[in-house]
């Protein structure tokens, strides 16, 4: 046995601590969501002026229409709405906040955050390779997704977008794992599973979410990849047609398998998006209206159940894909039972801001921004969940809108309101309130100008994943024709949406250019990650959110309880 | 549970942060390390724990509560595969004549996969071995005052038998897949054939991984100065080893009695 002195390790060395992943992840979805509305807005004018032409580019073709479709919502939905809330703002939050040092492995951590950059890149990769992008949009359904005789995209194309997903799953699936284990095993003292802060329950639900639902992906993601490549035919039927060849298959498969495996991940995965921005706007409104989050157990168990009903809804996705019409009663009842947890954190929210006198900080007004939408686009769910109505408004402009409003830019917003509020702890500085301001009226006002039209063009009949909608004879042309005013509207809208960002980036700007420093408990905050720097271990003393009543005077979670006042537990 | 080793409940500075590296690996007397641990009481303090609470068990219990949540999420993949073996299975066609066909013909499962379920079955064994030689609580505690490495030693020789089963199940597995296409029961050839290969594949990717974790061990319990980490690391990579024999045995009766 030798005997050497020992160099005693550091904790984790700078690449692999928590917050090197968290701006990593950040990075990842700054770079998607730029790419990602470029696109969008080239969508938006080609489908207003169809014979626009891109600049360096010329007019957009089809299929380059359906390529551009493709890659936004992949790049969105993935890159950015389940990257940056669950990994940017998990990694960079949830340690402090369950006074924690570190994650649960750090080294993983790393791993899965290369990982999704990897598949940022392999996606990417999509647009120069031969053929160019997929075109069979991000749910790449079958059989168009089975062959490169589809289309141009549906060859190299489609192949790099498999490899991304699978890769991008695997990462989801690690990165879950890491912040499943965090909870569970390293909450410090006294921070019991009711004191969680509700931005920890979201995080955990959507990582039991990605547990489930990404395999399941990857799953189908290797069975398409199979079909594709080696001959098999899960998805694929007997005999089909395409584009002018007889393709036979030795088997029996259905493209609606696919549509089932797809969508299992599929539902669970918008709430991946959308939960850790309702755990965000609880916490963020709990904290300006300086009121208790009222039932703050309920609260968890909507949370949850919101969760786990979003594991038995996949079906209305597909009422009209040739679902067994009873099955599509079943996952009627569900998907409207999904409404009730719902609607239980919208009345809590209300409760919270109803008679207080909040403090309309930005992250505040970007809370609120969240909650507003959250109703705007949930109305629509329930309609969306009658298979009756769906059998009209599938595949038009109407679901657009519908998940534009709840998912699109309640995320976004869920985002902008973490930025603002925890960008003290991100980078030692604050943000200018009065430019956030303008920042957000910017942002809600062209937000519900670009996406609360889409409904009455869709109503009006515009279908979705069309790349010409002009030019059309027949009544089908004179009732499109009607819906081109409203649709010029909204791509006007969507251009200032963009332009309504500028605030923002001077914003960023200014803190780098005329910092304003401060480390401190900026928002009187009661959460453990405001707590100050000390050389005691953290401890939790209580649960979150305990104010006064007139709100002045607050007990945060780290602080003892002195022997005259103490918050209660 | 098994024994870990854990410092005695004396002195016990409290540190800011978190130092590993120095997990009585019998170089430095034991002093108290910040460990993560589940808050379930009020106010106390990891010191006041009882022993077994804190220290290197709680690195073994983060790491197997990772590994569960991981193997479930693995779970789930195989659910879907088994799935859609189920619904394919019930899957036909009309044919030109209006006559309802169903392609599936039962692929015939080569016996030596009985034989492979045997090694792996047997390969399990000895990775526990391995695993409690690990925990033996008088050798641990020799090894970790220093007294040589009676634990490691012991249970390097079992993950060796193991690693080396596991390898002839994937010769085995590979015979199987060798014979099936002797009779030309490829992968395409017919539905059944389909998830045949499908599930045998994916199956034995895990097992790979599962090698490369065996090999990680045996290089850890070579070189890795912390008892902990060599622990850790070969209980983990045994409750791997286990999680996907019992996958097997499942996936196993699925093609032998499932078509
Ligand atoms: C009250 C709760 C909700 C109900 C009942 C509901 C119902 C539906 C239904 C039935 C569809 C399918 C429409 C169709 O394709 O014909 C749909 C689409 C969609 N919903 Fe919701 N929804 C709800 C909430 C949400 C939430 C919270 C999100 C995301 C955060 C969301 C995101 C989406 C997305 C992304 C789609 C479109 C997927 C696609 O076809 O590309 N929904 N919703
Ligand atoms: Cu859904």
């Amino acid at each position: 046995m030798k005997m050497q002195p020992t160099r005693a390790k550091p904790e984790h060395s700078r690449i692999t601590h928590h917050r090197t992943v968290g701006f990593g992840y950040l990075a990842i979805s700054l770079s998607a969501v730029a790419a990602g509305t470029v696109l969008s807005l080239a969508m938006r004018l080609h489908l207003a002026w169809p014979g626009w032409s891109l600049p360096l580019h010329g007019p957009i073709l089809p299929e380059e229409y359906l390529a551009l479709v493709t890659m936004h919502g992949t790049l969105m939905l993935f890159f950015v709405l389940t990257v940056a809330p669950q990994n940017g703002f998990g990694n960079l939050i949830l340690p402090a906040q369950i006074g924690a040092s570190r994650m649960a492995f750090p080294r993983l951590n790393l791993l899965s955050m290369a990982v999704t950059a990897v598949a940022l890149f392999v996606l990417f990769s999509a647009f120069i390779v031969p053929g160019g992008a997929p075109i069979s949009g991000w749910t790449a359904y079958p059989p168009l997704s089975t062959s490169s005789l589809a289309g141009p995209g549906q060859g190299w194309g489609m192949d790099a977008w498999l490899a991304s997903i699978a890769l991008f799953s695997i990462g989801s699936t690690l990165a879950a794992v890491n912040t499943l284990t965090t909870i569970v095993k390293l909450r410090c003292d006294g921070m019991t599973w009711e004191r969680l802060p509700l931005t920890v329950w979201s995080w955990f639900t959507a990582a039991l979410l990605s547990v489930i639902a990404f395999s399941v992906l990857l799953a189908a993601l290797l069975l398409l990849f199979c079909d594709r490549h080696l001959g098999t035919a899960f998805f694929l039927p007997h005999t089909e047609w395409m584009n002018g060849v007889l393709r036979q298959h030795g088997g029996d498969g259905s493209p609606l398998l696919w549509l089932h495996l797809f969508w299992f991940f599929g539902h669970p995965e918008v709430y991946i998006a959308i939960l850790p921005g309702m755990g965000l706007t609880s916490m963020v409104i709990a904290n300006f209206a300086r009121r208790r989050v009222f039932a703050y157990r309920l609260m968890i168990a909507t949370t949850l159940l919101i969760g786990l009903l979003g594991i038995v809804v996949w079906g209305h996705h597909m009422f009209v894909a040739g679902l067994n019409p009873f099955a599509g009663s079943a996952f009627a009842l569900s998907s409207m039972a999904i409404a009730i947890p719902a609607t239980a954190e919208v009345l809590s929210w209300l409760a919270m801001v109803w008679r207080s006198r909040p403090q309309l900080t930005t992250a505040m007004v970007f809370a609120l921004g969240f909650v507003s939408l959250f109703v705007a686009g949930g109305l629509t769910g329930p309609i969306l969940a009658q298979p009756v109505l769906d059998e009209y408004l599938h595949n038009t402009f109407f679901v657009v809108g519908h998940f534009h409003l709840i998912m699109a830019m309640a995320g976004v917003f869920g985002l902008f309101c973490a930025t603002y509020y925890w960008f003290p702890l991100m980078f030692g500085r604050a943000l200018s309130e009065r430019i956030g301001k303008v920042h957000f009226w910017g942002t809600i006002v062209f937000a519900y100008s670009t996406f609360l039209p889409m409904h009455f063009t869709g109503l009006a009949g515009e279908p979705r994943h069309y790349a010409q909608l002009t030019g059309i004879p027949g009544p089908t042309g004179t009732l499109l024709a009607a819906t081109m005013p409203l649709q010029r509207h909204i791509t006007v809208s969507a251009l200032c949406l963009g332009l309504a960002q500028l605030p923002f980036l001077l914003n960023l700007l200014l803190s780098v250019l005329r910092p304003v420093r401060t480390t401190k408990n900026l928002w009187n905050a009661t959460t453990m990650e405001w707590a100050p720097k000390t050389d005691k271990l953290p401890a939790a003393y209580r649960g979150p959110c305990h104010y006064s009543q007139d709100g002045n005077e607050f007990a945060p979670q780290w602080e003892e309880p002195s022997s005259t006042a103490d918050g209660g537990a | 549970m098994p024994s870990t080793i854990t410092p005695p409940d004396i002195d016990r500075p409290r540190r800011p942060d978190f130092i590993e590296g120095d997990n009585g690996s019998g170089r430095k007397p034991p002093t108290d390390k910040r460990t993560g641990g589940n808050g379930d009481n009020d106010g106390d303090g990891w010191s006041n724990r009882p022993q077994g609470k804190r220290g290197p068990r709680e690195r073994l219990l983060r790491a197997r509560t990772g590994l569960f949540f991981a193997l479930f999420g693995d779970l789930m993949f195989f659910i879907a595969l088994v799935s859609v073996f189920f619904v394919t299975k019930a899957s036909g066609h009309f044919d030109a004549y209006n006559r309802y066909i169903n392609e599936w013909l039962p692929t015939a499962i080569p016996s030596i996969l009985w034989l492979n379920t045997a090694v792996l079955l047997l390969s399990s064994v000895s990775a526990e071995v391995a695993r409690r030689a690990m925990f033996h609580e008088i050798d641990v505690m020799d090894e970790w005052f220093g007294f040589g490495r009676p634990t490691s030693k012991r249970a390097g020789i079992w993950l060796w038998v193991t690693l080396l089963l596991g390898a002839m199940f994937l010769a085995g597995q590979w015979v199987a897949w060798g014979q099936l296409s002797t009779h030309h029961a490829f992968l395409r050839a017919n539905p059944s054939s389909h998830f045949f290969y499908i599930i045998t594949i994916s199956h034995a990717v895990h097992l790979f991984l599962g090698i490369a974790a065996l090999i990680a061990a045996l290089v850890t319990l070579k070189h890795s100065r912390v008892m902990a980490t060599r622990q850790v690391l070969v209980d983990g990579t045994v409750w791997y080893w286990h999680a996907m024999g019992v996958l097997w045995i499942f996936l196993f009766a699925l093609l032998e009695y499932g078509q």
